[in-house]
């Protein structure tokens, strides 16, 4: 079973897309059903390749956004200004379409409930998507396990899971969001309004005697700028784990 | 660093699987420059088109190439001195 | 049949002349931005440009000194070997046959250095006789340091892994040394129109 599971790691698959969700103007999830999909971890992600038919292969990863599910698997695709694959994943493929991916890839950048807590999560942009996947899982679980989670975006119609989010921290004890937007606010907004910084952790994120487990994930600048100030407030290295998506967020 | 046009280990998970068999990005390896231990998903991870830079956090030399020859995906080692699986998947054993 | 994913075409061809692309490679209007390491930052009152090695008397000249030689303006087609082909790229630059005008040398290869400690070698007659420039402008822009500012070594008629970004000096060598590509399974020398890509081919 295990050495099944392992090889099905390393192949790849067709998967069919079943459900669409719009999520901001930019940003679509993808409901996939994989066959024989052997489950995956909050964090995780997959690889993607898309073939033309003159055989030119590209490959993107995409994290995973929901807990494991049987054979379902969502990935959140923002679309990228003159990208080679998201603006196909986004606007091109339909419910009934195939997709060929593998998975699930990821070792570290994992949690699961019985890792334990305080949870202080932060994302910038995209970087939301795996945060969520250990977020619906932790509600998913009925656990108890405190969860901070801190949004960063740019303006309210670039938040993707906007709806989720609300609704979680309202629903359930214990998790919290705190949003940043950084550009643009609407009128009445009572969030933050600059970008995150060493002051905005020190009022939000768990003091660092609660040793939180730590996972930050989004641009580079953002998850460096972010690890950096955790670490001044006295969080301890190997408590925080960190994901890059590169200077354009994905 | 003081560029950001760079990401981690993290998105070298596929291609490490694809060479070693196995999850690779929870492991620890060693870096032969400066003796420091990390995490290979906290590696910093150039990606440049002939193939990808895993350079050590702590002091930038190469630990790790990976290129795309045709044969499949080759991982050549430069400054990696060690590899090592973490035995405790809460807490790595050793301070970074 | 492997699996083809419905209504995909990659990416937008943009037409060329019969022959002006090598094989392999595609047209693309972009200029990606590829890198082995961080971003060298050298001030320019710093910056260095030597050549050493196999040579009677080693040269080295400043930025200014750079500016203050002939310099050529130059439109060339590039090859990176990621399969991307840029036609009529405009440089500004000096020609290294004037670099090594008064530098007599017997030996025939040379390793280019970079700051940031990228290296890719080359023979000596694949940067003279018009081949190759110290270029530190591009589309009539000071070159931008995420594509190799203040200079960088251009010679197009080789992949463009060889027109190594912040080079910082030629060291002329009697035998040849492979730089980082090279030693990390990419060809030796690397002719675009036989697609040397990787070593063997």
């Amino acid at each position: 079973m295990a050495r099944a599971a392992l090889r099905g790691r390393l192949t790849w698959q067709v998967a069919d897309l079943v459900d669409r969700i719009d999520e901001t103007p930019q940003v679509r999830s993808l409901v996939l059903d994989v066959p024989n999909w052997a489950g995956h971890q909050p964090g995780q992600h997959v690889d993607v390749r898309l073939t033309a038919e003159d055989g030119y292969q590209v490959e993107r990863s995409y994290s995973i956004a929901t807990p494991a599910d049987g054979n379902r698997v969502t990935i959140t695709v923002e679309r990228i200004d003159d990208g080679e694959v998201s603006p196909y994943l986004v606007d091109e493929l339909r419910v009934g379409d195939k997709l060929e991916l593998r998975g699930p890839i990821g070792g570290y950048f994992v949690w699961q409930p019985i890792d334990g807590g305080p949870l202080f999560l932060a994302a910038g942009g995209s970087g939301l998507v795996p945060l969520m996947a250990m977020v619906r899982a932790r509600v998913g679980a009925g656990s108890d396990i405190p969860v901070r989670l801190l949004v960063s975006s740019r303006s309210t119609g670039e938040v993707i899971y906007s709806d989720d989010l609300h609704s979680l921290a309202k629903d359930h004890d214990g998790v919290e969001v705190i949003q940043t937007l950084t550009r643009a606010q609407p009128p009445g907004w009572s969030g933050y309004r600059r970008r995150v910084d060493r002051e905005m952790l020190a009022a939000i994120a768990w003091p660092a005697t609660d040793m939180p487990r730590c996972y930050i994930c989004g641009p580079t600048g953002f998850v460096e700028a972010v690890a950096t100030a955790l670490v001044d407030l006295g969080h301890l290295p190997q408590n925080i784990r960190t994901e890059r998506f590169g200077p354009t967020g994905g | 660093m003081t560029s950001d046009n760079h990401v981690d280990g993290n998105a070298m998970g596929g291609l490490l699987m694809d060479v070693f068999g196995r999850e690779m990005t929870d492991a620890l390896g060693g870096c032969a420059s400066c003796g420091s231990t990390h995490v290979i998903a906290e590696l910093v991870v150039y990606r440049s088109g002939p193939g990808d830079v895993l350079r050590c956090p702590s002091c930038t030399s190469v630990l790790m190439v990976a290129t795309p020859v045709p044969s499949g995906p080759r991982v050549y080692f430069s400054n990696l001195q060690w590899l090592a699986s973490r035995t405790d998947p809460g807490q790595p054993k050793v301070k970074q | 049949m492997s699996f083809i994913s419905r209504g995909f075409r990659g990416r937008p061809k943009v037409e060329a002349e019969a022959g002006r692309v090598p094989p392999g490679q595609y047209v693309t209007a972009d200029f990606p931005v590829l890198s082995a390491g961080p971003t060298p930052n050298v001030p320019l009152n710093e910056w260095r440009f030597t050549i050493g090695g196999q040579v009677d008397k080693p040269l080295a000249w400043s930025w200014q000194e750079l500016l203050a030689l002939p310099a050529e303006d130059v439109t060339v087609d590039i090859h990176c070997v990621t399969k991307w082909t840029k036609l009529d790229t405009a440089w500004k630059g000096v020609s290294v046959d004037t670099l090594l005008k008064n530098v007599p040398t017997a030996a025939e290869f040379v390793v280019a250095h970079s700051y940031g400690g990228y290296t890719t070698n080359l023979p000596l007659e694949d940067v003279t006789d018009g081949k190759a420039w110290v270029a530190y402008e591009f589309g009539g822009e000071p070159l931008e340091p995420e594509h190799g500012g203040p200079a960088r070594l251009l010679v197009p008629h080789l992949y463009f892994w060889k027109s190594a970004k912040w080079v910082r000096g030629l060291e002329v060598r009697e035998d040849d040394e492979p730089g980082f590509w090279e030693g990390y399974g990419y060809h030796n020398y690397g002719d675009p129109w036989r697609e040397q890509r990787y070593a063997g081919d």
